[in-house]
């Protein structure tokens, strides 16, 4: 069974199908069912047997890269923090098909937002590779 | 917790019993690395077969198997190396136990002060607490073989140490107080493992701040039942239905504690605990004893040159404590000097929205508690200052300024 990454963004993306201001200028109403639909993704996936792992990530971000012999890490938040793409967080799936990812990451996509009507978030599907050779020759 | 055939009622008398064994045979000579391994087969062994099989003298059944694995595991290695052993045929007699001394003595070498804090940790709840890998590796959310790596490298780290000398309190406490703190999440309890070990530690010290340590675990953990909702959402203080709180909990800790005070050796666990102590003393927020808890806060910071740079945590929760004594403008100038040290953290935020709240200002509240949610690193508490964001703008909304409510902390 192939594993999917649906993976969250706070930024980056296609155009936004919903432009919504940040979760913190929501209705409290709406910010708890947005928060109670979270928790249920997690719970369906594990119901139907396809949870694997989900993560949050914070958003704050910091590039690093080898700073060479004798020389501390060199570090930066990049060139263009506020436009580049950042990942908010994902669900690791283990599913039987492209098809079932997709569906559920629309499925992810329809959580409610401002008002209590869907998001229409765009969620980032990406296929896991596998790690080892398989055991017969394709 | 400990997984297998077990009955319920075995498991904390046979976990009690792994310092014990494991200090005798380290006491008579032996490697601790290798004695550690050896009773934590012996352990998976009791797991399997006393349910079927209980021993007479469970720990001098565990001493023997380990003792048998010691000697095997020096066969195989010698065999491998292929030079003679010098291990003699029979075990040499097991030193007279001295059970409080015991656990002592391992946490001193679990928290050997040249071990990082993960590896101190890790140890500790192995080698004293007497729990498995495995457990230890889902306490922590990490795979089983990197918690076995982690502890193996700890205990290749303490060999060629002296472990014969009186090791730093100082060093066990705070790695106690990391076991509990790490504790409110998982299949294992960590909090209650802390407390545990902590009681045991008091057996064996006299020491105020080891019985600090424990009151104020028991304080705080007394109202773990009241700081999550059914949907796993943080309660605060304020809010929390104090029906819940578990009084024998809190006598026990206050208990704890007076017997630490008397002592006349105040510290820095024996302050908190008395912040915690007051906190549960209150039968309804509003009668909360906010000047004697500043009170305790001005003692907490004294014990530190220079706090605001060397001890901000103490010196936020003073600012809090000042809030609601002088006033949320005071408290919010205390929570200015902090900024340099911590102001790009998550708490000092959270705090002023607080404080912002208790003034009226809910504008300032939404806007710094938002502040604070991006930078929080722990999903329930990023939720609930997101939610508290949330309230609070909509409370600004509801009543625009000018016809503000003045102080409270409600909305």
């Amino acid at each position: 069974m192939p594993k999917y990454l649906l993976l969250k963004h706070y930024r980056g993306g296609p155009e936004p199908h919903r432009p919504v201001p940040p979760i913190d200028r929501w209705a409290p109403e709406d910010v708890e069912a947005h928060m109670a639909f979270q928790h249920h993704v997690s719970e369906l996936l594990e119901e139907h047997g396809e949870y694997v792992d989900a993560q949050a990530l914070a958003p704050a971000r910091t590039w690093v890269r080898y700073g060479g012999p004798d020389a501390a890490p060199v570090t930066t938040d990049g060139p263009h923090p506020e436009t580049s793409d950042l990942i908010a967080g994902y669900w690791m799936i283990d599913v039987e098909s492209r098809e079932r990812a997709v569906e559920l990451a629309a499925y992810v996509s329809s959580e409610p937002g401002p008002g209590g009507t869907p998001l229409y978030e765009w969620i980032d599907v990406r296929e896991v590779m596998w790690e080892r050779a398989r055991t017969t020759d394709a | 917790m400990i997984d297998g055939p077990t009955r319920p009622g075995d498991e904390g008398a046979l976990r009690a019993l792994v310092p014990r064994v494991l200090a005798g045979l380290v006491r008579r000579g032996e490697d601790f690395d290798a004695a550690e391994d050896a009773l934590q087969e012996a352990l998976l062994e009791a797991l399997r077969t006393w349910p079927e099989h209980p021993p007479r003298d469970p720990q001098a059944w565990l001493a023997a198997v380990a003792t048998r694995r010691l000697v095997d595991a020096r066969r195989s290695q010698a065999a491998r190396h292929r030079r003679e052993l010098a291990a003699p045929a029979e075990p040499p007699q097991p030193v007279a136990p001295e059970e409080g001394d015991d656990t002592l003595f391992l946490l001193f070498c679990c928290c050997h002060p040249d071990l990082a804090p993960a590896s101190q940790v890790a140890l500790t709840l192995r080698a004293v607490g007497g729990l498995t890998t495995r457990e230890i590796a889902a306490a922590f959310y990490v795979p089983e073989a990197t918690m076995a790596q982690r502890i193996s490298r700890a205990k290749r780290d303490l060999r060629g140490r002296r472990l014969d000398r009186p090791g730093d309190l100082a060093v066990v406490l705070r790695v106690l107080y990391l076991v509990y703190t790490a504790g409110h999440a998982g299949r294992i309890d960590l909090a209650a493992e802390a407390i545990r070990l902590a009681r045991q530690l008091t057996l064996a010290t006299e020491e105020p701040e080891a019985r600090g340590l424990l009151a104020l675990m028991l304080l705080n953990h007394a109202r773990l039942p009241a700081r999550l909702d059914p949907e796993g959402r943080i309660v605060t203080l304020d809010r929390q239905d104090r029906g819940l709180w578990d009084r024998r909990e809190i006598a026990e800790g206050v208990r704890v504690l007076q017997s630490a005070l008397a002592l006349g050796r105040p510290g820095r666990y024996q302050i908190e605990a008395a912040v915690a102590a007051l906190h549960d003393d209150a039968a309804r927020p509003e009668e909360t004893d906010w000047p004697q808890i500043l009170a305790w806060y001005d003692d907490l910071v004294a014990l530190t040159d220079d706090p605001a740079r060397h001890d901000p945590a103490a010196m936020l929760g003073r600012a809090v404590a000042l809030g609601h004594v002088a006033g949320a403008a005071a408290g919010l100038r205390a929570t200015e000097e902090l900024r340099a040290a911590i102001g790009d953290r998550h708490r000092w935020h959270a705090v002023r929205g607080h404080l912002h709240e208790l003034d009226g200002d809910l504008p300032a509240a939404a806007a710094a508690y938002a502040e604070a949610a991006g930078r929080a690193t722990n999903v329930a508490q990023r939720d609930h200052l997101i939610r508290r964001a949330a309230r609070a703008r909509a409370g600004a909304a509801a009543s625009p300024p000018g016809r503000r409510p003045g102080g409270g902390s409600g909305r």
